[in-house]
């Protein structure tokens, strides 16, 4: 009889499956459920970007690429890094074409921890940075922040974190699920705390085609910086590429040959088609991008207004398509409040405390929906809150 | 106000929504809102406010057609008169003046062929400016305004967390 107990590694048993998945299965047998609960673009792939992924099918262009990705896309997403930050990276050994933004996080985390290594992780954030820290042998060391500060993090709460074991920072801004952004003063402070140590940093821009207000500060950008930082950035949410699984990874040298090894030996490139259709996003749709974040920011600003005028209490996200309102006092915690949210009015959202623990008292409600959608949802919610 | 002209935009993609609506979608107040659309309105900048309807889902015949129209340069009395003598037809949806091969798009709805074949007979073609006629009938309808007649019906995406 094969006991699988000690089969598997405990490094993997010990990460707990996610708690609200069966949540989220079960709204799926329900009829007439409004989600608000997805976290990828509702805009199709622009056509332009589509029809690149399809002519490269049409040529035959079905093989494996460099392990690095196609040189040309490597290329433009140097231009691009270059436009955008002033940043300068070498398309040859210094940017990595990755499936998604997840596996850059993966490889770069599994690159830099070793056995017993901390690794700083802000809270509330994207759920994968926690389990794949722990996969890799290291310690996850959750720096929670809080919505008196616009949940950003705090360079107090950084530097009374840091210990002698401290390897990695991550960065998540624009944040999921808060949709808080860090400016670049702010980034500034946090840079003063790490300059003098040897912490590396994983930020992950993923979003950073999403904000609203300022321009996004890259991190590598601050002085002295670079050297130590892995941007992580992609397609799936500036260009509405999820189902296309393509992103990249930036850094130096040093590091990128190191990551590429274990991109190299677990997944050898990312899909052919994908890259084809990435060369094609880069160079043409930039409009394209504008109008996604203008009506990002339409939908943003009308579901802000409507949960604080609903007894929400919103605090405003700059970035991402995410609002995290407080739910109400109610003794509910965000769990309980979202289950009955669920059967009452069919309206599905996601607790705050499924993004670690200070997203307790939260809820995240996405806004990557038509404007009719989010209006039926409001008033859904709406009546809910006036029976609790 | 800043950008009064967002509120068209916005109204151009939903005419359903409401000051109050706008005025948080904008940033401004819904007093500023009403204002800014009842003056679109007195100047006509906004002409009307209709719904997108798919005929094709319902027991109505209908039947487009689109028309091409040269006309007589010689007896030409101003395009935009002669504009007028076609779109004041009740059944004439759409005039447009072009560059090209002819001079006037008419776009025009009926119950059947037969009915749209009269009036090219018998209002149409006879206007004494009116060179000649080429009548495309529409077969399928796929996008309009911006609206495309086959929408996604459901929203594929999962929650992955």
């Amino acid at each position: 009889m094969i006991d699988y107990e000690s089969l598997l590694s405990e490094r993997v048993k010990v990460v707990k499956p996610s708690g609200i998945r069966k949540f989220f299965d079960y709204a799926a047998t329900m009829q007439d459920v409004i989600s608000l609960g997805v976290g990828e673009p509702d805009f199709e792939t622009p056509w332009q970007i589509r029809r690149a992924g399809i002519q490269s099918l049409e040529k035959g262009k079905t093989f494996y690429t460099s392990n690095w990705g196609l040189a040309d896309l490597r290329r433009e997403i140097a231009r691009l890094a270059m436009r955008r930050y002033g940043l300068a990276y070498e398309p040859e050994k210094e940017v990595l074409v990755t499936v998604g933004g997840s596996e850059g996080i993966d490889n770069t985390i599994r690159a830099l921890v070793s056995f017993g290594d901390e690794v700083l992780i802000p809270e509330p954030s994207f759920v994968c940075y926690t389990p794949l820290a722990i996969m890799a042998g290291g310690v996850p060391v959750p720096l929670p922040t809080y919505e008196k500060d616009q949940f950003k993090l705090t360079p107090e709460t950084l530097r009374a974190a840091i210990t002698p074991k401290t390897k990695l920072l991550i960065l998540p801004y624009p944040n999921n699920p808060t949709g808080a952004i860090m400016t670049r003063s702010e980034l500034e402070a946090i840079a003063g705390v790490i300059r003098n140590t040897n912490i590396a940093v994983i930020s992950d821009e993923i979003y950073c085609s999403l904000t609203y207000e300022d321009r996004h500060a890259c991190f590598a950008e601050l002085p002295g910086m670079r050297e130590r930082t892995i941007v992580i950035d992609g397609f799936s949410k500036s260009y509405a590429m999820t189902g296309w699984r393509l992103g990249w990874a930036l850094g130096p040298r040093e590091l990128m040959t190191q990551i590429c090894k274990i991109h190299q030996f677990g997944i050898m490139c990312a899909p052919t088609t994908a890259q084809f259709a990435g060369i094609e996003a880069i160079r043409s749709c930039d409009e394209e991008v504008v109008h996604m974040r203008r009506q990002y920011d339409t939908r943003r600003r009308f579901l802000v207004s409507e949960l604080r005028d609903i007894g929400m209490n919103c605090f405003e996200p700059k970035g991402a398509f995410y609002v995290f309102p407080h739910i109400p006092d109610c003794g509910l915690s965000s769990e309980e409040f979202c289950s009955r949210l669920l059967m009452e009015q069919r309206v599905a959202v996601v607790p705050g405390s499924a993004f670690g623990e200070s997203g307790e008292g939260h809820v995240r409600i996405s806004y990557s929906y038509s404007m009719n959608h989010l209006r039926e949802a409001c008033s859904r919610i709406r009546a809910f809150l006036k029976t609790i | 106000m800043n950008h009064p002209e967002r509120i068209l935009a916005l109204l151009s993609e939903d005419a359903r929504l409401t000051p109050a609506q706008l005025a948080d979608m904008v940033d401004s107040t819904e007093e500023e809102v009403a204002a800014a659309i009842r003056a679109f309105e007195k100047d006509k900048t906004i002409l009307a406010y209709k719904a997108m309807i798919d005929w094709e889902k319902t027991d109505k015949e209908l039947i487009t057609a689109l028309i091409e129209v040269k006309i007589s340069p010689e007896k030409a009395m101003g395009f935009d008169q002669i504009a007028r003598d076609i779109y004041s037809h009740r059944q004439v949806e759409s005039v447009y003046l072009m560059s090209g091969a002819f001079d006037l798009t008419v776009i025009i709805n009926g119950r059947s062929m037969s009915d749209i074949a009269r009036f090219v007979f018998d209002q149409l073609a006879p206007m004494e400016h009116v060179q000649s006629t080429s009548t495309h009938f529409i077969l399928k309808k796929y996008k309009e305004q911006g609206v495309n007649y086959d929408p996604q019906q459901f929203d594929e995406r999962e929650v992955l967390i």
